[in-house]
């Protein structure tokens, strides 16, 4: 019966790695920075400045500035309700969407404002794959198809389609598992090959910026891993932002971090210096796992 | 650690109070009970209906005359009943799909989608003798003469497929909005956000995702609907005309016979019945149940399409 007899939490001086603390007092696995294809330091392609949201009476986001740059990987983390979820979903407008949100500060795509842009044309050069796989009930070719056809259109045609959905589903890893089964329907792939589906759906139209709502949340490790390597795969040809709840996942593909907490940008820098030198004591806290 | 060995208990009503027990044993009682009505109303009528039916009777028109032996047979109603099941369909289908889109995907300001919901409410529980008065009435003014015909002196005569058709697509359309409306309820949120995220419209999103996702309930409300126009009376009675064989009046072919007046497998039945207005109840009896029939294969299908719900992850 003792080996079941809980040791104490204790935390252990690790130098300048507060974010180890475990519970049965063993060292973990150092966390393993996912290997990233050799990238020139890439060009900012959206800018917030000052950016607010608010639900109603309610801030959600409260002046926020940070800029998005081409080929890298930003997350941002911080616990439920810091407003993460909300910043990402302003960047292709769709806190639009909720009639009582109300967006204050300034947001470019390339230079350009973005309210100055059709949301149509912003959304599809700014895409987004969501928490849960949420492929459409159609097979799947049609669910990258969709993407690339005028509106409702059918037009163009399969024959003039093949090329760029096979494209989109190589950039998303998943051609060889469904190069044969292309008409079969989406629901019926696993929830990591959904979930891969989903960004290929979202890469058809070859955006510039990848938004990532927490994309792992609801996938087993091994779906989470494939995806993760995808993702530092992607960030050498777009700028990615990723929400997550997962330091872990945050610190092996991020080349950048932003820490929200309560609608704020607390600290914003490279992986390596939030989370082995971060310089708020709120950053610290959180990534010690004092709160959360 | 010793473990102990696994037990199956199973829970026994023997130990329940007798005033529970007496509650189970009425519940299963009035369970029974239906099971054994509709055993019983099926297969009197299958006796009856098999006693007398005869293919013959499926294609000869019928003929008005007192003697059951030359009296023919149903074709006329058989088509009639088609007839007011398509026209009825085609109209409340669009109608109803498009009030369900609008109730789930705008409904706003809500005070006019609660007045849209409260008058969906109050079309599904008026009778349909109501509904047929109502329907005469109404298609009796002059700018609905194209409908059914006119007479001499311009009485318009009100009563045509058409005008029965309109009255019947109101009885099936409560059934359209609540199945669609249900189906696009289930839909999840984020399903519509993915699909406005890649840069498409409300209206793309509806039209290529929603209502595809929702067709399996689209499909089951249509059928449940079918089933209704196929069995009522009380419209077809009053409101279209009740001619034993089909009455085509002037105009090109098919606008004149859904303007003309005709009759359907229920009124057929209701003609016919010695508990209606004949005394031909051989002819009754197997008319209706090719009508049962009828009813309980729209039923199964409904049942069918009920079960291919889209399953997703929320």
């Amino acid at each position: 019966m003792d080996e079941l007899t809980v040791p104490p939490i204790r935390r252990i001086d690790l130098g300048n790695d507060p974010r180890v603390v475990e519970s049965n007092g063993h060292r973990p696995a150092a966390v393993v920075r996912r290997r990233r294809p050799a990238r020139p330091a890439g060009h900012e392609r959206m800018t917030l400045e000052g950016l607010g949201v608010a639900y109603a009476a309610k801030r959600a986001v409260r002046d926020v500035t940070l800029e998005v740059r081409a080929g890298e990987v930003l997350a941002l983390i911080g616990p439920s309700g810091c407003g993460k979820t909300t910043l990402l979903r302003t960047l292709n407008r769709l806190t639009e969407l909720t009639p009582s949100a109300v967006r204050s500060g300034r947001l470019t795509l390339d230079g350009e404002d973005v309210d100055t842009l059709e949301v149509t044309q912003l959304r599809r050069r700014v895409s987004m794959v969501f928490q849960q796989p949420n492929p459409f009930p159609m097979s799947v070719f049609d669910n990258v198809a969709y993407a690339l056809r005028e509106q409702a259109s059918r037009r163009p045609r399969r024959a003039d389609l093949r090329e760029p959905v096979e494209r989109a589903l190589r950039r998303a890893g998943l051609w060889d598992e469904v190069a044969e089964n292309l008409d079969h329907p989406a629901l019926r792939l696993s929830g990591g090959q959904q979930q891969r589906l989903c960004i290929a759906r979202a890469l058809a139209a070859t955006p510039e910026v990848l938004l990532l709502d927490e994309p792992c949340s609801a996938l087993d490790p091994i779906s989470t891993e494939v995806i993760e390597e995808l993702i530092v795969q992607l960030a050498s040809e777009l700028a990615v932002v990723i929400v997550t709840h997962n330091m872990q996942q945050a610190h092996r593909i991020a080349d950048r971090v932003a820490f929200m907490y309560l609608g704020e940008l607390v600290e914003l820098g490279t992986a390596e210096q939030i989370f082995g030198a971060p310089r708020q004591q709120r950053t610290r806290d959180y990534v010690s796992g004092s709160f959360g | 650690m010793a473990t102990a060995a696994p037990t199956r208990r199973v829970e026994s009503s023997s130990s329940w109070r007798l005033t529970d027990r007496i509650g189970l044993g009425l519940c299963w009682a009035a369970g029974l009970l239906l099971c054994l009505i509709a055993a019983g109303i099926v297969g009197y009528m299958a006796y009856r209906g098999l006693q007398y039916l005869r293919p013959h009777l499926l294609w000869e028109r019928p003929l008005s005359d007192s003697d059951q032996s030359k009296s023919g047979g149903f074709f006329d109603p058989l088509v009639g009943t088609v007839a007011l099941t398509v026209i009825g369909t085609a109209i409340a289908l669009p109608v109803g799909v498009s009030t369900a889109v609008w109730l789930v995907e705008f409904g706003r300001p809500s005070w006019l989608a609660r007045l849209v919901e409260s008058g969906v409410e109050v079309i599904a529980g008026t009778p349909d003798i109501v509904l047929a008065i109502f329907g005469l009435v109404l298609f009796q003014q002059q700018i609905f003469a194209l409908l059914s015909f006119q007479a001499e002196g311009n009485a318009v005569f009100g009563r045509s497929f058409l005008t029965a058709g309109t009255m019947l697509g109101l009885v099936a359309l409560p059934f359209i909005v609540g199945s669609t409306r249900e189906a696009l309820q289930t839909i999840p949120r984020h399903v519509r956000e993915a699909s406005l995220a890649l840069g498409k419209t409300r209206a793309a999103t509806i039209r290529r995702v929603l209502l595809p996702a929702a067709r399996p309930g689209i499909a089951t409300g249509t059928v449940l609907g079918m089933g209704r126009i196929v069995g009522d009376t009380a419209i077809v009675v009053i409101l279209l005309g009740a001619t034993l064989q089909l009455q085509r009046v002037g105009g090109p072919p098919l606008i004149g016979d859904v303007r003309g007046t005709g009759s359907t497998l229920t009124s057929y039945v209701y003609n016919n019945s010695p508990a209606g207005e004949g005394n031909a109840s051989e002819k009754a009896y197997a008319a209706a149940f090719v009508l049962l029939l009828v009813v309980i294969g729209l039923n199964l299908v409904a049942g069918r399409l009920g079960r291919r719900k889209v399953s997703w992850t929320s």
